[in-house]
């Protein structure tokens, strides 16, 4: 397994440099300018001007090297910095954004403790609501709490988040007034009363994406638990007098979680990736509102960038899934 | 010269702004939201009107424009005109003074060093300025004293006011931007996001895309203002939740720019927190009709350029059915309310060049018909006019947006009266209002028979504006399809009266050739059939005084006087 | 009964007709003539309550959006400005929208494009996942290359890759099947080749284990071919994921669709379709609730139907639950 793992982590290297490229030409290639969001009014040769500004003028080959240079060499280097004090990357260029004219890693930094607060919380807390729901609902199959069960998580599912925010808000923001509509990302949580308000304001969107994320993950474990709960093994393991929770909870759940921890895993980086609706909703300006705000202005440093971390998320996390398979079930050999 | 009919106003205006004297920081936060969050502080590095909007909280231009269009002295004495001897005879120059002991927000003062800085920096040739339009024609800035700055032009200007007006052309401190000029202009982070400035408020901290914090300016050179400590500025999100933070649930203050359904905006404003303010600027929603051949079967360097001219909308009679087909009314009741109003004019403001045209206000189906059947076009098999074994089908494209999409419908509706079919394309207003020279979708490319949007000009002067329309100005490919005479509208005539507003001077005269060049498009040719002057709707909250809306400038142009209404 | 589940242990298809239907007794067993595997699974099918319901329901709802138009003969997009923003009434069940366009002709309408969206594409995006989720899992040699392709996918940014398949395809699409079609084509395409490795990762880690276990080997060992190996042996074994992500791929698929044509990238503007109206509809939350409620009950109806009728299929196909 350790072999495996290191293997992997190696091979990952050309495979993210082969995505970083593939990335790379399909912003090239999609429609798009990073002027299209400038007032009509100003005239086409100042547009061609700020163009040139931003290096658009130079082939893309070149402008593919300097990205990979400013990600993969000076950024570290900036982050050496930050925290030794050292001075490896002053004078040097870095991964600079065409809307805001600043270092892109800067804003990224900037947006993770939102994106975690929010997204990450409902994330977890939809695993956790998730897991239980699934597991009864399997064991009991068919009974009034499974139909229930089914019947919540699929309108949670088909239900979209543009629609189901504006619900919540306009019940309990405008109607009742309970939370605030808008989220503050300047708030900074010191003490109880302001961990109250973290979470008054923090309320709503993890609520409306927990909604999503246990509704996915809860009928997977279901039917991943429903697949285990009649075979032999269980039968057996009843046979030798084990009592129903350990059969349950330890010989069924632990060879039904397969599906679930690839599920889980895929959307770990997913987190990262923010929620794009939900915090537009919400205003939680996360990494998703980054994302497509770059991607509605072709701002393509930016959307280079954050796709590419999104993609280290990926491989690293699919990796991650992979040798927890191997340790769930041992017969999973790679080697 | 009679540009004194308009500037006297202006400074008498200058000292009607009268709040409930206060003191300075005394009331308070003031929350702002704009559902286009702003990425920089500057308008010299990105044209987008939120950019500009935010940052004219902190940084001021020598005049701005009034409610009423009018030009109102910041941080000069007075305006310039001829008459003051500020502007020379012959147009060539302009002199502004700044009023003495003004400070920047550090303490340091202002001295005349800061425009003469400010125009080499947005004219530096590699510095890519957004605003450099507004220092076109500029042969010279130089400082003649401390507090007096020269700006000389290399031909007479009729309008000597782009460079240091408007909220697009503020002055920089020299200190802090003097090493970020040209190339190194995207580099100086932390001023281009915390510029010093002059203006009532100074960034605490900018969080780009998201929220900026900004506090009083201790050096703004009225003491009793600006009344509100702090401003919390948001963005992000949609104009429903920005419409809804401050008319119903009262978390916000002022929310920029509410495109939305008028019954929407109404109900809203049922809720009592807050109140809708609109007011009306130059911004029409218009088709564009294409004069050239779009089809997909010609040859790159032939399709929709002058090359191939149109086989349907080349005849004047289709156009003007096209228009006449249309009722306004309605599409700026259901589409606009109270922050739209009919027009028949590209140039809708202000009087002096407004034409009175109101010629296609009424919809006149049975007219439309007439001229279309005078046209050769009849009524075929299926309902749809065919002439010469061609169908009368157009392709109608537009930016994806609710508003468009319901006025795509009713028009669709209109002209299947009239027995023409349209095919309806909405794109991704990122690139459809992009440059790409590679993409086939961008509203200068024109690959659709008719197109519509809106625009309309900056300042109070349609010339430049009207320029686009001229001859050779067309986006084709030997200029990588850039260009502004989207419709490739080509008339000498045109051109000829384009050349002579160029080198009038006098205001009447100027109006008269403007009004006469606006309906040269319009109602002579139905080139362009203009459907509604589009106001600028936003909305503050009960509590907030002293918000007087400005679609000639910034919307924030007198956040100064804002105050707290207890 | 023991006996035959040691004879055949897990197998999955294979062996329906030889076992026993569990509850049926030895006793009616021998009086019944055999039946065919596929009479078996719709027996089971039958019985199972919530299938059925589902199955009803779902031809219901096909049945609406596809026959409706053919009885009410409202025209979706025709405007009738005086009649806008009605509430319900015989002339207009469920009301007009902002521009008088009657909503329940809009609903069938756009109910005819969204599940024809959402199950096209769903099919497409669960074709290629199991297929690369298999092969993946199966093949120990294509498992790096599939794998790393599919870790490649996950990282692509759905809008621009749009933008990209809108420039490189439309117009030849719409030449060769007009724009309807073609942009039908397109958007099916899109959503398939965007959503389909979710699934593809949930097979192969089912795969992964299947393939180690002692049935698998008791079927190599009597000289079963790959192909029939995946077909008739794993294939079964990891169909409750599958059909999970079925019914989950239906309702991402329609709303996808939605977002797809605010962006302006989905059908024409006049073209309606569930995710679409109930987008337009959310900012007259309001005024008129029951214009987000009727397309927002149809999807969740769908998705509902869909998820029982998937339920009832995977038990009605499992021998071990059949006949529970």
């Amino acid at each position: 397994m350790l072999t495996f793992t290191v293997r992997r982590l190696v091979l990952a290297v050309p495979t993210l440099l082969f995505i970083s490229l593939v990335l790379f030409l399909l912003l090239e290639l999609a429609p798009g300018d990073p002027m299209a969001q400038v007032p009509l009014t100003v005239p086409p040769e100042v547009k061609e001007k700020m163009r040139e500004a931003l290096g658009l003028g130079q082939p893309g080959y070149v402008r593919f090297w300097k990205w990979l240079v400013q990600f993969f060499w000076i950024e570290p280097q900036v982050l050496i910095d930050h925290y030794l004090g050292t001075s490896f990357s002053e004078g040097d260029l870095r991964v600079i954004s065409w809307q805001t004219r600043s270092p892109v890693m800067d804003i990224v930094i900037q947006r993770i403790p939102q994106t975690l607060w929010v997204v990450g919380t409902a994330y977890v807390v939809g695993v956790l609501i998730a897991l239980p729901i699934g597991i009864y609902s399997a064991y009991r199959q068919y009974s009034w709490f499974d139909q229930a069960g089914t019947f919540v998580s699929m309108i949670g599912f088909s239900v979209p988040p543009f629609f189901s925010g504006v619900l919540v808000i306009v019940i309990f923001s405008v109607n009742l007034g309970w939370f605030p509509s808008i989220y503050d990302t300047t708030h900074k949580v010191v003490d109880w009363d302001s961990f109250v308000i973290q979470l008054r304001q923090m309320i709503m969107p993890v609520m409306v994406l927990a909604l999503q994320i246990t509704a996915q993950i809860s009928r997977f474990m279901r039917a991943s638990m429903l697949d285990n709960l009649n075979q032999d093994y269980v039968r057996t393991a009843r046979a030798k007098g084990l009592g129903e929770k350990t059969v349950v909870l330890v010989h069924v759940l632990r060879n039904s979680m397969i599906p679930v921890v690839t599920v889980i895993a895929l959307g770990v980086p997913s987190i990262f990736g923010g929620a794009i609706i939900t915090e537009q909703v919400f205003k939680v300006n996360g990494i998703g509102q980054l994302l497509i705000g770059a991607i509605q202005a072709n701002d393509l440093p930016m959307v280079q960038t954050l796709t590419f971390i999104f993609a280290v998320l990926i491989v690293l996390f699919n990796l991650i899934a992979d040798v927890l398979y191997g340790l769930l079930d041992p017969r999973i050999r790679y080697d | 010269m009679k540009i004194k009919s308009l500037l006297l106003g202006a400074i008498a205006s200058s000292a009607l702004a009268t709040t409930a004297m206060a003191e300075r920081g005394s009331d308070g936060t003031v929350n702002i939201i704009y559902w286009q969050a702003p990425s920089i502080m500057t308008p010299y590095l990105s044209g987008g009107t939120k950019d500009i909007e935010a940052s004219s909280l902190v940084l001021e231009p020598l005049g701005r424009y009034d409610p009423e269009g009018n030009l109102v002295p910041f941080l000069a004495e007075e305006i310039p005109t001829v008459e003051n001897g500020g502007v020379s005879a012959d147009l060539t120059s302009i002199t502004w003074k700044l009023k003495p002991g003004l400070k920047w927000s550090d303490g340091s003062p202002v001295t005349s060093a800061d425009p003469v800085f400010t125009a080499e920096y947005c004219m530096h040739p590699e510095g890519g300025c957004a605003q450099l339009s507004k220092y076109d024609g500029v042969k010279s800035v130089e400082a003649l004293d401390d507090l007096t700055v020269k700006v000389t032009f290399e031909r007479p200007m009729p309008n000597p006011y782009g460079p240091f007006m408007g909220a697009q052309s503020p002055i920089l401190q020299k200190a802090q931007f003097q090493n970020c000029l040209g190339a190194k202009a995207p580099e100086c982070t932390d001023a281009n996001f915390a510029p010093i400035g002059t203006g009532p408020f100074m960034v605490d901290e900018f969080r780009p895309n998201d929220v900026i914090s900004l506090s009083a300016n201790p050096n703004y050179r009225d003491p009793a203002k600006p009344a509100f400590a702090k401003v919390n500025f948001k963005g992000g999100g949609d104009a429903t939740a920005a419409g809804r933070a401050v008319l119903e649930t009262g978390e916000y203050d002022y929310a920029w720019n509410l495109q939305l359904a008028p019954e929407v905006i109404a109900q809203m404003a049922a809720a009592g927190k807050g109140t809708p303010v609109s007011a009306f600027g130059t911004l029409v929603e218009r088709i564009e009709m294409n004069l050239t051949d779009p089809s997909p079967s010609l040859p790159d360097d032939v399709r929709a350029t002058r090359k191939a001219p149109h086989p349907i909308l080349s005849d004047l009679r289709v156009r003007k059915a096209l228009s006449m087909a249309i009722d306004r009314e309605l599409l700026t009741e259901i589409g606009y309310g109270q922050a739209g109003r009919p027009t028949c004019n590209l140039v809708p403001a202000p009087a002096l060049y407004a034409s009175p045209n109101t010629d296609c206000l009424t919809q006149d189906i049975e007219g439309a018909k007439a001229l279309l059947e005078e046209a050769g076009w009849t009524v075929g098999a299926d309902g749809v006019r065919e002439k010469d074994g061609m169908k009368l089908k157009l392709l109608y494209q537009t930016s994806t947006n609710a508003v468009r999409q319901d006025f795509q419908a009713l028009i669709k509706q209109w002209w299947s009266e009239i027995g023409v079919e349209t095919e309806l394309r909405n794109l991704s207003g990122s690139v459809f209002f992009g440059g790409d020279p590679g993409s086939p979708d961008t509203f200068q490319k024109f690959y659709a028979d008719v197109e519509m949007y809106a625009n309309n000009f900056d300042g109070t002067d349609p010339q430049a504006y009207l320029s686009m329309y001229r001859c050779g100005n067309e986006p084709k490919p030997s200029s990588q399809w850039q260009g502004e005479n989207i419709n490739r509208f080509c008339d000498p005539e045109y051109d000829k009266l384009l050349d002579e507003l160029a080198q009038t001077g006098e205001l009447a005269k100027r109006g008269e050739i403007a009004i006469r060049l606006n309906e040269m498009l319009t109602k002579d040719s139905y080139t362009i059939v203009p459907l509604v002057d589009r106001g600028r709707v936003s909305a503050h909250s009960n509590t907030l005084g002293g918000v007087r809306l400005n679609t000639w400038d910034s919307e924030l142009w007198n956040a100064a006087d804002w105050y707290r209404i207890k | 009964m023991t006996d035959k589940d040691r004879l055949v242990p897990d197998e999955g298809l294979a062996p329906a007709s030889t076992v026993l239907p569990a509850a049926a007794g030895p006793l009616e067993e021998f009086t019944r003539p055999p039946r065919s595997q596929w009479r078996e699974v719709w027996g089971q099918f039958k019985s199972h309550k919530g299938a059925l319901y589902g199955g009803i329901l779902f031809v219901l709802i096909i049945g609406w959006v596809y026959l409706g138009p053919l009885l009410w003969h409202l025209d979706p997009t025709l405007i009738n400005i005086r009649a806008r923003n009605q509430g319900p009434s015989l002339a207009h069940p469920f009301g007009t929208d902002q521009l008088g366009r009657d909503t329940f002709a809009r609903m069938m309408a756009g109910g005819k494009t969204s599940v024809s969206v959402g199950i096209t594409a769903m099919l497409l995006a669960l074709g290629l996942g199991s297929l690369v989720g298999v092969l993946a899992g199966f093949f120990k040699r294509l498992d790096g290359l599939l794998m790393r392709m599919t870790d490649l996918f996950l990282a692509l940014p759905l809008l621009p890759l749009l933008l990209v398949m809108m420039l490189l395809f439309r117009e030849p699409l719409n030449a060769a099947f007009g724009p309807e079609q073609g942009i039908f084509i397109l958007i099916v395409v899109s959503i398939g080749v965007t959503s389909w490795m979710p699934t593809a990762r949930i097979v192969r880690g089912d795969v992964l284990a299947i393939k180690e276990r002692e049935f698998v080997l008791a079927a190599r060992s009597i000289g079963t071919r790959n192909s029939m190996m995946i077909l008739r042996h794993i294939l079964p074994n990891v169909l409750s994921p599958i059909m999970v992500s079925a019914t989950l791929g239906i309702a991402t698929a329609i709303i996808t669709e939605s977002s797809l044509s605010f962006l302006g990238l989905g059908f024409p503007p006049d073209f309606p379709t569930w995710g679409r109206l109930l987008f337009d509809a959310t900012d007259y939350l309001q005024q008129y609730p029951e214009r987000v409620i009727w397309p927002g009950l149809a999807i969740s109806l769908t998705v509902l139907s869909v998820n029982y009728l998937g339920d009832g299929l995977r038990d009605a196909l499992d021998p071990r639950i059949r006949g529970r």
